[in-house]
């Protein structure tokens, strides 16, 4: 998709692979199109934005690598597993050992402080209390909230919610990171903040990130740019993010 | 620990909510508490009898006397070890509230059928036997009106003397005590010659025969064969174990089982609407939380255990501290009702039903609003945010 000599990751094995994707929804006894005839791969360590007009599949598309959902027909292949094939129960659990995701609305829970909210996915582990909470200060760490942690989400601004919502995707290491137009809700400065944290989580931690987005500068801020059109991959563009490395600064 | 610690935050979300559905468990559950304790109480004559131990009255009614002659044909009957008797008085001390049961009966034979109940000192036996207007009393009994070994007792009672006087005198020769917690000892028992032979009416009967059998694997034959004994006679008999006759006569004042079964079940109802809808309504506020947990791959049973283990804290909260307080009363009462209702106490059973009805009561509370979490569909909760 891209050119090798300008794309540092493109000796990386391939993470996830599309092969003929269709994804077709029931509306009564209509059955609408969402996401035909779809090809992709994703390489290992990529940040890939999606781009395109509301309706256009993206977030379906973001469904399906979430294990969310499932395709109608095609193969779907994350880090050599079919979930294409898998039931509902085995994609419940393939997705708590392979993907973080990140809400545009957060979604934390208002009743817990940061730290158990970004605890809350180690509960699936086999992982002691003592390591969870070894774990969960290394990702609040990571994303600059290590003094927040005692802090609930009505006392955090929305960036700094934003950070514990990335900090909560990280916690267990998954391979693919997933987000839901995670600047969508935060204004400008703060939006940049967390795109700089998402940017070098891709360089410095390898994390392989696919974003959906409305926003064209925050899509800049991707290697790749894949943009749809009624369910159907339309163009791809090398991003910003490809070629230039941001500071990331911490707080709200 | 962890999952305690989300699950009781969850329920701080709405605390006066929360608080007034704990109460009005609380409420439920001290209601059983109190009503169980007072059924089983009155139940408790039938409870600690012995299936040793059989009734004969009459066939028509308790009331009913029985010819004093079928005691030595009963006693002659094979399988009969011993035999006794006994007759209501029906009369009070003082005033009519201070009513209480009186039995004229066989010194010489009462006691021995009671034995493993009863207790009275043997110079207190000997003296009551020699004394013809002697009475013995319950300590219970004793206790409430500070009665003592000498006190001489008047009585109005429901049968009337030869004088035609309905006042009787008579002189406390012995206080028995209990041998089991349960055994009444507010009664008064006096010689069943000396009654039967100052009434004016009715002598030469007797109220009920109680029939100690030598084998309590035979008591049905046994019974049978006092019934066919008197059959077709003037006074036809009517032949039951003790645990029967104790249970029909509570339920002459009225069926109080009964009666605790309708309002417990009128209250758990109401309980089981109130909380469910507690408990549906909570987890509709919070379906998008619930369906960020499937997200982060907490499984379906997960999420159903997770809701019901709410449902669960909000019942046992409530009907613990409802049994608690349930206890407590009823220890008081307890003390204050020793002589009518000495059966009245909060027992494990009663907390072990307790337990069960509020595992019942949580179960049926949390397991639609858990079922909706088990069949939460993630992408169609996300869009409700």
């Amino acid at each position: 998709m891209s050119d090798a000599r300008q794309d540092p990751i493109a000796d990386n094995e391939v993470l996830v692979e599309l092969k003929s994707i269709a994804k077709t929804y029931k509306k009564g006894k209509e059955v609408v199109p969402v996401l035909a005839n779809l090809n992709l791969t994703i390489k290992r360590g990529d940040f890939l934005a999606l781009m395109g007009p509301s309706g256009s599949g993206k977030t379906t598309l973001l469904n399906l690598l979430g294990g969310l959902d499932s395709p109608t027909s095609g193969e779907l292949i994350i880090n050599g597993e079919r979930l294409d094939k898998y039931s509902g129960s085995q994609l419940t659990q393939w997705r708590a050992r392979n993907v973080g995701f990140i809400f545009q609305f957060y979604n934390l829970m208002p009743v817990l402080t940061a730290e158990k909210n970004v605890e809350l996915p180690l509960l699936l582990t086999n992982l002691t209390s003592k390591e969870r909470k070894l774990h969960v200060a290394a990702a609040l760490e990571l994303v600059g909230l290590a003094d927040r942690a005692k802090h609930y989400p009505k006392e955090l601004s929305g960036g700094q919610e934003q950070r514990v919502a990335i900090a909560r995707a990280l916690v267990s290491d998954p391979n693919l990171l997933l987000c839901d137009e995670p600047t969508g809700d935060l204004d400008r400065i703060t939006a940049d903040e967390i795109l700089a944290l998402m940017q070098e989580l891709n360089r410095e931690q390898q994390k392989t990130i696919v974003m959906v987005t409305h926003d064209p500068r925050a899509a800049d801020h991707a290697r790749k740019i894949i943009h749809l059109d009624k369910g159907a991959l339309v163009k791809d563009s090398i991003g910003a993010g490809g070629h230039s490395k941001k500071s990331v600064t911490t707080g709200g | 620990m962890y999952y305690l610690f989300f699950i009781i935050k969850n329920l701080g979300r709405k605390k006066a909510r929360t608080i007034l559905t704990i109460l009005s468990i609380l409420i439920a559950f001290l209601l059983f508490g109190l009503l169980r304790s007072l059924s089983v109480a009155f139940d408790s004559g039938a409870e600690i009898a012995g299936e040793d131990r059989l009734i004969t009255i009459n066939k028509v009614t308790l009331i009913q006397p029985l010819p004093f002659s079928y005691l030595n044909k009963v006693r002659a009957l094979e399988g009969v070890e011993n035999v006794t008797l006994a007759n209501w008085f029906g009369g009070y001390y003082q005033e009519k509230k201070n009513a209480f049961p009186q039995f004229p009966v066989d010194a010489d034979t009462y006691f021995d059928i009671y034995q493993e109940m009863y207790s009275l000192p043997a110079e207190q036996m000997a003296a009551w036997k020699g004394d013809r207007v002697g009475v013995v009393v319950g300590r219970a009994l004793a206790q409430k009106f500070n009665w003592k070994v000498g006190d001489r007792i008047p009585l109005v009672g429901m049968f009337a003397q030869k004088n035609g006087s309905t006042s009787w005198e008579f002189v406390i020769r012995g206080i028995f005590d209990a041998k089991e917690k349960r055994a009444d000892t507010s009664m008064m028992f006096m010689h069943y010659d000396y009654f039967d032979k100052a009434r004016q009416f009715g002598e030469g009967t007797l109220g009920w025969l109680i029939i100690k059998v030598k084998n309590p694997a035979q008591a049905d034959q046994v019974a049978s064969a006092i019934d066919g004994l008197f059959a077709n006679s003037f006074s036809e008999t009517k032949t039951s174990s003790e645990k029967d006759f104790a249970k029909s006569f509570a339920k002459q004042f009225a069926d109080i089982g009964l009666i605790t079964t309708l309002i417990l079940s009128a209250v758990f109802f109401t309980m089981l609407l109130v909380a469910g809808n507690t408990m549906a309504q909570s987890f509709r506020e919070r379906i998008p939380e619930v369906a960020i947990l499937k997200t982060l791959g907490f499984s379906d049973a997960m999420v159903m255990f997770l809701v019901l283990a709410e449902a669960f804290v909000v019942v046992l909260c409530g009907g613990a501290a409802g049994l608690a307080v349930a206890a407590k009363v009823i220890a008081v009462l307890s003390d204050k009702f020793a002589a009518n209702l000495p059966g009245l106490h909060f027992s494990m059973a009663i907390l072990l039903d307790g337990l069960m009805a509020m595992l019942l009561l949580g179960l049926l509370t949390g397991i639609i609003p858990a079922i909706q979490g088990l069949r939460l569909n993630i992408i169609a909760a996300l869009r409700r945010r």
